[in-house]
């Protein structure tokens, strides 16, 4: 079956386009620096396997694994459980830049530029000079195929080193990838470990073992064992489309006319619309798409966003959902309240998107300042935070109105904050894929989702509030009573143990009473 | 038992049979405040309108009152079952302290016990005196006059140089001579002493009394019963400033704290003998001037509202060139025209011109 699946996926593998300039503009793919390097690497890695599994209907089992080889060479292994990739197709998934299944495809998924894995077998290349290795096995009743892997950087073609049939490999089926790179391995923010963690958040249908750098091993065991909704595919919608996507749809359609190409390869366009579109364009229905000019596109891009559309279907979506969220929540932070927002999918552009939002308090979490996670399509964002809209509807938010206080805007406390982006286009604010564009669809809609957690947040702390006020007032009693007892007895010659345990009588009476006489507001005076 | 001993029983009672029946124990306060004092016009002083707080014990914010007015009402008991009394300040230390195994200091400052004792005193019913708590001995006095106090036989004419130290309850003394025309009553006593020195009582054949700045509630006791038991005109002489002014307005008319007591402790035809405005003119002070703060305006106007100050134009008059000139003027600024002017020229003149306001 999962051979099966492979081939499907091998069928939408094409070429895309040429690579070169990578080389030189590594920072635009993540590579700016050994730290984010090594980061970047595994994250490419992971995310694949995430989609790989879920698209094979399989519940991921990921091994992620750096060990350091000193000099700041570090090995990466990263292994899954998937579905395998059919030998013919991995030199070119892995050896040739913008070459994959995801790009423009219309459905959610983690990558969607074809680009993540192949940059990171070239940044290795580049820095150690060494091949990737790749492992690979459709299903257990098959070999297991083994690539040593290059690029030719000037033709943007994989070489194959070495192509051989092993038993090393133990999986039933899946990939394993070894990647040696120049990196540097921090703790804490922006790091690897951040990463898994923030990932198995997101991914609990995911079980992660993650061994560090030093030695030290993480396991993030699976808290559910249902797949998240397939995200269906979905054609373009005219107004989310950019006008280069538009070109290239145009000439590897295989429509014989403008008009059927439109209502063929986009949504919501009928036989009127797609009318509509040619004639404000002056372009005619019939001529072949593939014979379009670049003026013609740009006439017939800028009337798309013309026309009046349906809004796109929203059922393409696969949010995480409100109880996975607790769970995830719960299971890596250990809060003592947790409370997860999805909101109704919405559309910007003519992308459907969908934001989710998970907040947990106190408990475990004992930060002053609150965390802040970002997901896009459940992959962690861990760079740029100040650039995101995410962070920036978090700021705009007034939050001391549900009793958390605000440091430069971002909310204070023992406070986790996860914020997703579900949708078949995230609007990166580059190719490294670190920060959300500032959509204003966007920005209102986690602010909607983020409020709706605050306010349920506040509410939880005003009623422990109360309770510890509570508390406090007993106690305040408990401390005065055997004074009134004393000098009490002193006045009227009664015996004070007496006198206090009437107190006491009415103290626990209004404690079961709920509150009582003892804070009626009287006319007592203030001095002059 | 005494009365004051009862009332005190009487409000213990209270409380324990509210314990007894699963009440909140509570005690009745009068409030006093400007909300429930008021200016009597047919009485000419302040009276307190009876309106009751009530202060609860299982309440977060009267708690520590209660119990503080408990303690001060054991104390008083204790006090007079022994026939002793005791100070103002005696009682803050006795019940200074921390409660034990807590961090709450049952009071933190006099003010907190002598408000409680005030209190007491309203619910009772009884002067703090019968309660057998006195204030500290706050003024001096000298004259032609014979007094038993205690049994002693005190002759304010000759106690030296120091006078005759103002006890704070002056309840008890019985006049037996009292040779004088009226009092001069001064806030300070430095120029208690100048007088003093001049024998200014004895050639004005009048008595001279001063108190440590505010007047309390034995010297404005003594003043009154002078008043109306020797009908002796008593004559104020303080500083030209707001606080002076007020001094006087205490005197005569009362205040808000002891609004309750307004019948015992006011004079109600004391004289306010200086320092006029018209006085700086005369006797030539302005060289004397010390500049008023802003609160000192504040407190003019204030005094300006006074309802016994208010629509009354010589009043008015004076507390508004105190506004004009922005300045006040202190009563010792007289001896700038020479050491004994006050004695020799000021007060005699004044007070043969009748020169003074009402």
């Amino acid at each position: 079956m999962t051979r099966r699946v492979a081939e499907e996926l091998a069928k939408k593998q094409r070429e895309i386009s040429v690579a070169e300039f990578f080389e030189k503009n590594r920072h635009l793919l993540g590579f700016d620096n050994p730290t984010k390097a090594l980061l970047t690497v595994v994250k490419e890695a992971v995310d694949n396997s995430l989609d790989a599994c879920e698209e094979a209907g399989i519940l991921p089992d990921i091994l992620v694994s750096i060990k350091d080889l000193g000099e700041d060479r570090f090995r990466v292994v990263v292994q899954d459980n998937g579905p395998g990739i059919v030998k013919e197709q991995i030199p070119k998934i892995f050896g040739k830049l913008l070459y994959g299944s995801k790009f423009g495809v219309g459905k959610q998924s983690r990558g969607q530029q074809g680009i993540g894995i192949s940059a990171a077998v070239l940044y290795a290349q580049l820095t150690t000079g060494k091949p990737a290795v790749i492992y690979s096995r459709t299903s257990p009743d098959r070999p297991v195929r083994l690539f040593h892997l290059r690029i030719d950087t000037g033709k943007n073609e994989p070489v194959i080193v070495k192509e051989e049939e092993t038993d090393r490999f133990v999986r039933e089926h899946g990939i394993r990838i070894e990647l040696e790179l120049l990196g540097k391995y921090v703790r804490r923010r922006q790091s690897v470990d951040e990463y898994v963690k923030e990932t198995a958040v997101v991914n609990p249908h995911a079980r992660l073992k993650y061994r560090a750098p030093d030695g030290k091993e993480f396991v993030f065991e699976r808290t559910a064992d249902q797949l998240p909704v397939r995200p269906k595919p979905i054609k373009p919608h005219p107004y989310g489309v950019e006008l280069g996507v538009l070109e290239r749809m145009a000439r590897f359609t295989s429509a014989r006319s403008v008009s059927s190409f439109l209502t063929g390869e986009f949504c919501r366009v009928g036989k009127g619309a797609a009318e509509e579109i040619c004639r404000l364009a002056g372009i005619k229905p019939s001529s072949k798409p593939q014979e379009l000019d670049h003026d013609q596109l740009t006439r017939l891009w800028k009337s798309m966003q013309k026309v009046k559309l349906m809004k796109p279907p929203l059922n393409c979506l696969s949010p995480i959902g409100e109880d996975l969220l607790i769970k995830g929540i719960k299971k890596e932070f250990g809060p003592e309240f947790v409370v997860a927002v999805s909101r109704p999918p919405s559309v910007y552009r003519g992308n459907p998107f969908q934001i989710e939002c998970a907040m947990g308090y106190g408990g475990d979490i004992k930060t002053e300042e609150a965390v802040i996670m970002r997901f896009a399509n459940k992959v962690p964002l861990l760079y740029q935070a100040s650039a995101c809209a995410m962070t920036k509807a978090i700021q705009k938010i007034n939050w001391s109105s549900y009793g958390i206080s605000q440091q430069s805007g971002m909310p204070t406390g023992p406070l986790v904050i996860a914020v997703h982006m579900a949708s078949v286009w995230i609007p990166y604010t580059s190719e490294s894929k670190e920060a959300i564009a500032n959509y204003p669809e966007i920005i209102k809609e986690i602010k909607l989702a983020v409020q709706e957690c605050a306010r349920k947040v506040g509410a939880y702390i005003r009623g422990k509030k109360r309770l510890m006020e509570k508390a406090m007032r007993k106690s305040l009693f408990e401390k005065y009573i055997p004074e009134l007892a004393e000098f009490l007895s002193l006045i009227t010659g009664e015996d004070k143990n007496k006198i206090k345990s009437g107190l006491e009588n009415y103290l626990r009476g209004v404690e079961s009473d709920e509150g009582g006489s003892g804070d009626r507001k009287t006319g007592e005076e203030n001095s002059e | 038992m005494t009365k004051a001993e009862a009332e005190i029983e009487k409000l213990g009672k209270k409380i324990l049979n509210e314990i007894r029946e699963g009440k909140n124990p509570s005690m009745e306060v009068p409030i006093r405040s400007l909300g429930t004092i008021r200016y009597d016009e047919n009485k000419r002083c302040l009276v307190l309108e009876k309106k009751i707080a009530k202060r609860y014990f299982f309440n977060v914010s009267h708690i520590r009152k209660f119990v503080q007015t408990v303690a001060v009402a054991a104390l008083s008991k204790e006090l007079i079952e022994m026939g002793k009394t005791s100070h103002l300040r005696d009682v803050y230390y006795r019940l200074v302290r921390t409660i034990p195994g807590t961090n709450i200091d049952l009071v933190d400052d006099q003010s907190e016990t002598d408000r409680c004792i005030e209190d007491l005193e309203l619910m009772t019913g009884k002067l703090r005196e019968e309660l057998h708590i006195n204030a500290k001995k706050s003024g001096s006095v000298v004259g032609n006059v014979v007094i038993k106090d205690q049994g002693d036989v005190i002759d304010w004419s000759a106690l030296g140089s120091g006078g005759w130290s103002i006890p704070s309850n002056v309840e008890n003394i019985e006049f037996k001579k009292v040779d004088a025309d009226y009092v001069i009553y001064m806030e300070k006593e430095s120029v208690w002493e100048r007088l003093h020195e001049d024998r200014v009582w004895k050639k004005l054949n009048c008595i001279i009394m001063c108190s440590l700045g505010q007047t309390t509630r034995g010297i404005r006791r003594l003043l009154q019963r002078l008043n109306k038991e020797h009908g002796l005109p008593i004559l104020v002489l303080v500083d030209f400033d707001p606080w002076g002014y007020y001094i006087y307005s205490v005197l005569k008319y009362g205040s808000i704290n002891l609004a309750h007591l307004s019948e015992k402790l006011c004079v109600k035809n004391a004289k306010f003998l200086g320092i006029t405005a018209d006085d700086i003119e005369r006797y030539n002070l302005k060289k004397h001037f010390i500049r008023l703060k802003d609160r000192d305006i504040k407190r003019i106007d204030e005094l300006l509202n006074y309802p016994w100050f208010k629509g009354k134009k010589v009043w008015e008059r004076q507390l508004n060139m105190m506004k004009k000139f922005k300045a006040k003027v202190e009563i010792q600024s007289l001896s700038s025209r020479g050491l004994t002017f006050i004695s020799e020229r000021y007060l005699p003149e004044k007070i043969k011109n009748e020169d003074w306001l009402d």
